[in-house]
């Protein structure tokens, strides 16, 4: 299990587009991807489950990589918050 | 004659006539009495069909935004897709139909339960997301139905006006008839809104409740988008200066649109660069949008308002690093941290100053408290590889202050070299020349810095002696005050005699009765709102430089 810790960036927080963006990279993996505010957790396929955390500008997450190939898959979501949120 | 008000969220008129939309199949109108069946895998089999139709539909209507509106705009019925396959969705629709509840039943239930936790968010763009939930579960209730939504009206230059459109409603509008939206609820955030705007559709939103019902089908009304207005069977003479208004939006429209991706080149072959003024990461799109050659002005202070604590430098490099990649290594000036005065945050506990306006603010407040003004140096000089940037000074007002700002900038390169973090050497550092001193001193400065930007309306402010803030005081400081052109012509003459470049990112860089003035005086670079940048494209364009 890795995981890193990120302050949102984008004006509107994690809303529709990255967090749709979000699911769809999420599903390209095997590994489980989980996403952490506060002492919530809910799966980063999960739409609607990610937009209902109400991510906003400012806030720090948790992501949480775990099994699969989990240093590849690490890499290429701390990549896309870095370039998408 | 009647008239009401609402938020414009696209700025033009459009005259035409009252068209009321209705919903036919909505979540809102399924009760539990049409429910139980004893045939679950029937009603499976008819969701899953009507989900599959519901997609197809999607998908058509997004490739039909993509090309009517651009990807940007579009991506919220790919958004809607990924809903109608949520996992949470669907475990609540299936659960439904195991309870033996009928497919229609179960969607709109499941609709209305995701809907209403979205509406009751304490978040104003999450509770807007209410209306995309319904927008799906009465999407697959229509395919559910048989009948593929058709709600058009007839006739011509129709002004849609409903209690709140979807943004499927909204995009699968016939836009060769249709003139304007309005409707009674809906924000800025909201899709009417975003697709109206990247439509160019005149429209209006949140008109109030009764709003609806107070209209006939057919009345001719206006729509303007600038002020918000809708009048309802407008008289003559009403009528004949909304024409006069459209037609004067037509005229500069196709005026500025002329000028899209030409030079900023005067007659006689001089080039200016007009860059953007910007406060936030949403705006660098707008600058791209209207063909900003970089950033003028990133008002970074952003970044640092409206939340209860210092923004990290790995935030602030986050930030820095996207505008950079963004504008795809077009120069973009940053201007560090300006707070104080009418711009303040809590958490900085700035004490109460009876004049702030000339008090601890800006590159007063960064010198007084290094630590923060570190920060942004590192998160900023880390972020220099990634683009063309410059870094700018605000409120410099002796050479001692620039001295000093300079060491602590090689300290903080000092600091990186020394952990190995690469930076750019050649990264601009220049300075606002927003103070009556700094202009009058700018032969001075010239040579402890690579470029000016002038800051009109603060210098206007400090050399007038007048509170921008203060609507009396207006007279006293109008736009053409000789004493301000003077400070503006010797900074001008004080960089180019010291081989830097000046330019003007304050109000004035975008009034357009100035702009022959500066190309005289020598400026060689005007940052304006976005919005204005083609307008002062189109003016340099047709400006000789005298004699």
């Amino acid at each position: 299990m890795k995981s890193f810790q990120y302050v949102i960036t984008d004006e509107l927080g994690l809303h529709a587009r990255p967090a749709g963006m979000l699911a769809k990279e999420a599903k390209n993996y095997d590994s489980e991807i989980t996403i952490t505010k506060g002492d919530k957790t809910v799966s980063c396929t999960r739409l609607m489950a990610v937009m209902g955390m109400c991510i906003k500008k400012g806030d720090t997450v948790t992501v949480t990589v775990n099994g699969g190939d989990e240093e590849a898959t690490f890499t290429a979501i701390k990549e896309f918050f870095e370039a998408n949120v | 004659m009647l008239r009401f008000i609402g938020k414009g969220v696209y700025p033009a008129v459009a005259i035409g006539r009252i068209s009321v939309t209705k919903k036919s199949t909505a979540i809102s109108q399924i009760q539990p009495s049409d429910k139980k069946t004893d045939n679950y895998s029937d009603e499976l089999k008819r969701f899953e069909k009507a989900k599959e139709t519901a997609v197809g539909q999607l998908k058509r209507i997004y490739e039909k935004a993509v090309s009517e509106t651009g990807e940007e705009a579009a991506g919220i019925f790919d958004i809607h897709m990924m809903l109608i396959e949520d996992e949470d969705f669907n475990e609540a629709v299936l659960g439904m139909l195991e309870e033996g509840y009928n497919a229609e039943y179960s969607v709109a239930n499941a609709g209305r339960i995701f809907s209403d936790s979205f509406a009751a968010m304490d978040d104003d763009y999450m509770k807007e997301r209410s209306a995309d939930i319904r927008d799906i579960s009465d999407r697959i209730l229509s395919c559910l139905s048989g009948n593929e939504n058709s709600n058009e009206a007839d006739g011509d230059n129709l002004i849609i006006c409903a209690d709140d459109l979807t943004p499927s409603e909204t995009m699968s509008i016939d836009r060769s008839r249709v003139v304007a939206f309005v409707t009674a609820y809906g924000s800025a955030n909201s899709h009417t809104a975003i697709l109206a705007r990247s439509m160019g559709i005149p429209a209006i939103i949140g008109m109030g409740e009764d709003f609806i019902s107070q209209l006939s089908e057919g009345d001719s009304a206006v729509v303007d988008g600038e002020t918000g207005e809708l009048i309802i069977v407008p008289d003559e003479k009403t009528l004949e200066a909304f024409i006069k208004k459209q037609n004067r939006q037509k005229a500069e429209k196709a005026l500025i649109e002329e000028n899209r991706g030409k030079e900023n080149i005067t007659l006689d072959g001089r080039r200016i660069d007009i860059f953007a003024n910007i406060g936030s990461i949403d705006n660098v799109k707008s600058a791209i949008e209207n063909d900003a050659g970089g950033i003028g002005l990133f008002r970074s202070e952003f970044i640092y308002l409206d939340r209860d604590s210092y923004p990290s430098e790995e935030e602030q490099f986050n930030i820095y690093k996207k505008v950079l990649s963004m504008m795809e290594n077009k120069k973009v000036v940053i201007r560090t941290l300006d707070i104080g005065a009418d711009k303040n945050a809590e958490y900085f506990d700035i004490p109460k100053e009876e004049n702030p306006a000339l008090g601890l603010r800006a590159i007063r407040l960064c010198l007084a408290r290094p630590e923060i003004f570190e920060t942004q140096l590192r998160a900023l000089f880390r972020a220099s590889v990634y683009g063309n940037l410059a870094v700018m000074f605000p409120m410099i007002s002796s050479e001692n202050e620039l001295i000093r700002v300079r060491e602590i900038c090689d300290k903080v390169k000092n600091q990186l070299k020394a952990e190995n973090i690469p930076y750019d050497e050649n990264t601009e550092i220049g300075i606002m020349v927003e103070t009556p001193a700094a202009a009058v001193i700018s032969d001075k400065l010239a040579k402890l810095c690579d470029f000016f930007s002038i800051g009109t309306n603060d210098l206007t402010q400090y050399t007038t002696a007048c509170d921008r803030q203060n609507p009396y005081l207006d007279k006293y400081s109008d736009t053409e005050n000789t004493a301000v052109l003077r400070l503006i012509e010797y900074t001008a003459k004080s960089a180019h005699e010291n081989g830097i470049w000046v330019g003007i990112c304050g109000e004035l860089a975008a009034d357009t009765s100035l702009t022959e003035k500066f190309i005289n005086i020598g400026i060689d670079e005007l940052s304006v709102t976005p919005s204005f940048i083609l307008k002062v494209r189109d003016k340099v364009r047709r400006t000789k430089k005298e004699g």
